[in-house]
């Protein structure tokens, strides 16, 4: 499972059949290995990666710190999950230190963004406050350098 | 074509009246043209090629490996070192080959830092040899050997390995071909061009034999972090009684991915590291501080940057194992190197035809096996150090101009 995890995560696009080739294993099996991933949400999704400032489309995207009272029953999971549920959020994280709550959020302005953080998140029964950190320019996302790492120039035979 | 070396014809050094003199020394004009030249050059002149013919990886040198680089040019560190290397290099070098290899050096008079394998072992042939002194490699295997014993004024001895041994050296081949004059054995596992590996076993009865006919290894084990399926490698160096026999070659090309670095090192008893050191101290001086303070953070620092590249070549080996079997090309799974060595033979051409016509007809380089020695007849190097979906598309290539060949 996890040599077919590593292969999709340096390429999701890979099908079953290049990939039953690279593990060495009949494609049946990988397929129905990958159909059982899925359906237990071991694999979550297979995600695109942009450049939005190549895309040329206008986004904001900010990273909100977020306190909040946890609850005695659940902790800060009723919480979290009400905030990470809204559209406007692409990654929640509990975190250790100052503040609870990692919040990143995606919007086309910082004014589309700030209005979702006073209006949406910051009334939230249980935040106790909120602070917010716009991105303003990114250099790698996901694991991915924004800059072109450049090809190796390599002799087309060598011994 | 022919698929045997060409041999550049020459004469005699005494000029005769009136002929421009020859300055070319004899035994340089008696080393072959290198197979892997004139093919290079078929391609150079082609465009849009996608080549399995690269004997290195196609990854960038680890960010960190750079960044100690870079740190250490910003620090002016930009002088000479030792002739042996670095210390603390040297010292982590023999922690690092306890480490992995089980067999301890000690650094600060048993390692020598080299540029690359290469000039390590040029140096030992040298240090080693006189003239007239024969040495024994396997072949088919990496392109210098044969040139270096002549050009170190041994003689070179071949001893073929074959596929249906899957490309492993055997103990009575290398037996029928020691003289009194023998004096070193020269191994490569995991090997270049076939990917072979020798296990403890089969390297057991080899030891066995130096030991009992006096003689020095010389084992270049530039491709051991890249052995797949967590198959253990095993130097020879380790085996009982020889550690005082051996010379263990290393560097940091293929597993860190460090080729245009060009560091190296040697592992061998004081007197012989005396004696390489009396060639590489007038020849070279030292390596490259910048690239040793590079192989540094490479030990220090790189093991999980080389498991992540050897993740990937294993995946690559696999498909195109798959691929090329499939094809219709016999080719076993190797268990090393970056290397597959498929068997032509059934598609009717020589490995040079093949490998001519699969470039100009489907526009993908392989390497004729007879440019790593004339066992190679009937096989071609295909090097996976190249990104997956050109692999897929080499693959499909061949499987066209195979079965175009097969039907008529």
């Amino acid at each position: 499972m996890h040599a077919l995890l590593k292969l999709l995560e340096a390429d999701p696009r890979a099908t079953p059949a290049s990939l039953a080739k690279q593990l060495n294993r009949p494609e049946e099996e990988v397929s129905s290995l990958l159909k059982e991933l899925e359906e237990k949400r071991v694999i979550l999704g297979y995600a695109v990666i942009v450049d939005n400032d190549k895309a040329d489309r206008e986004t904001v995207q900010a990273a909100i710190e977020v306190k909040i009272t946890p609850e005695r029953d659940g902790g800060f999971d009723r919480i979290a999950n009400r905030i990470a549920r809204y559209p406007e959020v692409t990654s929640c994280y509990l975190m250790s230190g100052g503040y609870d709550l990692l919040v990143i959020i995606h919007g086309k302005t910082m004014k589309e963004v700030a209005m979702f953080v006073s209006e949406k998140l910051a009334t939230v029964g249980g935040v106790l406050s909120t602070a917010t950190h716009f991105m303003l320019k990114p250099y790698k996302e996901r694991g991915v350098l924004l800059v072109n790492e450049g090809t190796q120039e390599r002799l087309s035979i060598t011994p | 074509m022919s698929t045997s070396p060409k041999v550049i014809p020459f004469e005699s050094s005494v000029p005769k009246p009136g002929t421009p003199r020859d300055f070319i020394a004899d035994h340089v004009h008696a080393i072959p043209r290198s197979g892997i030249r004139d093919f290079f050059e078929i391609v150079q002149s082609m465009g849009d090629v996608i080549s399995l013919g690269i004997g290195e990886p196609d990854f960038v040198t680890p960010w960190r490996i750079r960044e100690a680089a870079i740190y250490s040019l910003e620090r002016g560190k930009t002088g000479y070192t030792s002739n042996l290397g670095l210390l603390k290099l040297r010292k982590e070098i023999a922690s690092y080959v306890k480490r992995h290899y089980h067999v301890e050096y000690d650094g600060p008079t048993e390692v020598m830092v080299t540029i690359g394998v290469s000039e390590a072992i040029d140096l030992a042939l040298r240090a080693i040899l006189n003239p007239g002194d024969e040495v024994i490699y396997h072949e088919p295997c990496y392109v210098s050997y044969s040139p270096s014993i002549a050009l170190a004024h041994g003689k070179a001895v071949p001893v073929a390995t074959r596929a249906e041994d899957g490309f492993r050296l055997l103990a009575r081949d290398i037996a029928a071909k020691i003289t009194p004059r023998t004096k070193a054995l020269l191994l490569n596992f995991p090997c270049n061009p076939t990917g072979a590996a020798m296990s403890r076993a089969d390297l057991e009865p080899i030891a066995a034999l130096c030991r009992e006919h006096d003689l020095l290894v010389l084992t270049d084990e530039i491709y051991s972090e890249l052995t797949y399926d967590q198959r253990p490698h095993t130097s020879i160096a380790s085996l009982p009684g020889m550690r005082e026999r051996t010379i263990f070659f290393h560097g940091f090309s293929k597993a860190f991915a460090m080729t245009g670095f060009r560091i190296g090192y040697a592992c061998a008893p004081v007197a012989l590291t005396e004696a390489m050191m009396k060639i590489h101290q007038y020849g070279i001086l030292c390596a490259p501080i910048t690239s040793q303070e590079a192989a540094l953070e490479a030990l220090r620092h790189g093991h999980d940057d080389m498991v992540s590249m050897r993740d990937q070549y294993c995946a690559r080996r696999n498909f195109l194992v798959a691929g090329l079997n499939a094809a219709g090309l016999p080719c076993r799974t190797p268990e090393g190197a970056f290397y597959l060595f498929p068997d032509i033979t059934g598609t009717g051409l020589t490995a040079h035809e093949f490998a001519v016509r699969l470039l100009q007809e489907e526009k993908v380089a392989v390497v004729p096996g007879t440019a790593f020695g004339e066992s190679g007849t009937g096989h071609v190097r295909c090097s996976y150090a190249t990104a997956l979906d050109q692999i897929e598309i080499a693959s499909e290539r061949i499987g066209n101009f195979v079965r175009r060949l097969k039907k008529g």
